[in-house]
């Protein structure tokens, strides 16, 4: 008699990788970048070493160089980030809310939507000068559309039976906003929140490339235009780390904000 | 104090000239700690009933009214067990329960005094802090009361608040409402299209039917309230059964076929 054993076919499924295999992936691409470079296959004037970048980030956290151009750029992606997302959050409430808001609104914010809102810097320049007002104002109209346009969609998506449940047990209409609706759409406003993220941080470097003196864009432009590829690396290191930091401290707040997810 | 639902009718508007009418000639009253019972088959306006005596949808005909409340300054309060259970999920079970009690700006004490009375009336205290999504669909709805329970209300409305849980989960939580509901004894219309469960906990069972929907018949159930699933009440029980769902079959078969 022979035996046929049945096994698992889906094993393949639930097959669990360890954790170095992520950390082995990026530890591999820095080690063969570094060997590229220190065989000279490449020029270091178009792909500069790993740690040779990162010597010449640390000389140039010494020297005071990053902070003077980071504060700027902080400067400006704080407080455009900071206003577009509050009148995101403040209009798309609105435009969620109230049907004539609704009707009015919506339609303006659809067609202004697509507009790259980069095309719009020379323009703001012409109107507010070529001064910090423009930038900002670029990047909170950037911010501002994903995060309205999420917040809207966060109020409509409000399943309805919750909004009975609150009427029935004595709400009035501003407690069904405060209590039912700005909580039930916090998860898709926090996606917009995250989304315009990665907008702001486009739209801070493309403002700084075209028209600024200081800010870590304007520091890339401007070892791009003399050539010097290490110090150029550092200003995009630099921007890459300050997205990575972005995120996290939005994914700290919304975790402290919605524990019941 | 008792409560009339004086002539009730709901059409619905299909499309711009066609109209469904849900509901038509609905009278009948709940009396003071009276376990009224809708039972129908699927689409036959049990929700729309007892949404329109909750207050969450408008009666094309008729309307519903509190006669011989006895304070008659105040208003009446009405709660709902939803059949979606309806839990906000950003409040834990405490913070859902006392959801009612906030509203009617009671003290921050007297909140915590219901809330904790009702969270153990429905066996939840061990789960108090927890979120909905920890919850199983029982705990849930037992939540669900909880909230409903705790603003004490004139009348508590619940319908088909079991029909999301398994059979087993089910038949506890009829046992444990009817004991809940000899505790707090209050004037209840429940909804369900289940006629074992309508036999099991019902003074008296309306039976609707549909297209549109009116009331059938009404059958007092003329069983001791507690202990209906005993051996000895068998007989009655399953002639009551049998009764209700000779009325229902025919609007049964037909509701397959849509
Ligand atoms: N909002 C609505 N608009 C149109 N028709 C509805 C609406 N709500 C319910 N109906 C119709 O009214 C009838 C009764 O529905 P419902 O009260 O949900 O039945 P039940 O709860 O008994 O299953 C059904 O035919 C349904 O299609
Ligand atoms: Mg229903």
């Amino acid at each position: 008699m022979t035996k046929k054993m049945i096994t698992n076919r889906v094993a393949f499924l639930d097959k669990k990788v360890p954790l170095y295999a992520s950390i082995l992936g990026i530890a591999g691409v820095l080690i063969v970048w570094e060997i590229i470079c220190s065989l000279h296959i490449v020029s270091p004037l178009f792909l500069p070493a790993p740690t040779a970048i990162v010597t010449t980030g640390w000389d140039m956290l010494l020297s005071g160089e990053i902070v003077k151009n980071l504060v700027p750029s902080l400067y400006r992606i704080g407080v455009g980030y900071l206003i577009g997302s509050v009148v995101g959050i403040v209009v798309g409430l609105l435009l969620g809310f109230s049907k004539w808001a609704d009707a009015i609104g919506t339609p303006i914010v659809y067609s202004i939507y697509p507009i790259p809102k980069i095309a719009l810097l020379p323009l703001f320049v012409l109107w507010l000068g070529i001064g910090e007002l423009s930038k900002v104002t670029i990047i909170s109209l950037g911010v501002f559309f994903p995060v309205v346009i999420n917040t809207y969609s966060g109020v409509k998506n409000v399943d309805p039976i919750l909004i009975k449940a609150a009427v029935t047990f004595g709400s009035n209409h501003l407690n069904v906003i405060r209590k039912v609706i700005l909580p039930g759409s916090l998860p898709m406003i926090f996606a917009g929140l995250k989304l315009a993220a990665g907008t702001s941080l486009l739209l801070l470097v493309a403002a700084e490339m075209i028209a600024a003196q200081s800010g870590i864009g304007s520091m890339v432009l401007h070892y791009g235009n003399l050539m010097i590829t290490t110090k150029l690396m550092v200003g995009v290191l630099v921007l890459s780390l300050l997205g990575l930091a972005f995120n996290r401290f939005l994914q700290w707040v919304e975790n402290r904000l919605l524990p019941w997810k | 104090m008792r409560i009339v639902i004086d002539n009730v009718g709901k059409k619905f508007k299909k499309s711009k000239k066609e109209e469904t009418t849900a509901l038509e000639d609905i009278n009948f009253t709940i009396h003071e700690k009276e376990f009224v019972v809708l039972v129908g088959p699927s689409g036959c306006g049990k929700s729309t009933l007892l949404n329109i005596v909750g207050g969450l949808l408008s009666p094309s005909s008729g309307s519903i009214y509190f006669e011989d409340m006895e304070d008659e300054k105040r208003e009446p309060t009405v709660s709902i067990v939803f059949q979606e259970i309806a839990l906000f999920p950003w409040r834990t079970v405490y913070q859902n329960v006392i959801y009612g009690l906030e509203e009617k700006k009671m003290s921050k004490q007297d909140q915590m005094e219901k809330g904790n009375y009702y969270i153990d009336m429905v066996g939840l205290s061990e789960f108090k802090h927890a979120y909905p999504k920890q919850l199983s669909g029982g705990m849930k709805q037992r939540v669900g009361i909880g909230r409903a329970l705790a603003v004490e209300p004139d009348l508590l409305l619940m319908d088909e608040p079991f029909s999301a849980l398994d059979a087993q989960t089910r038949t506890l939580m009829q046992e444990e409402l009817l004991t809940i509901w000899n505790r707090t004894q209050l004037s209840t219309l429940y909804v369900t299209h289940n006629i074992e469960e309508a036999v099991y906990l019902a003074d008296r069972v309306i039976v609707l039917s549909r297209h549109p929907g009116r009331i059938k018949e009404i059958i007092p159930i003329d069983l001791p309230k507690m202990g209906r699933g005993d051996a000895q009440y068998r007989a009655q029980f399953d002639d009551y059964a049998e009764q209700i769902w000779q009325l229902i079959r025919q609007d049964a078969v037909d509701a397959l076929k849509e």
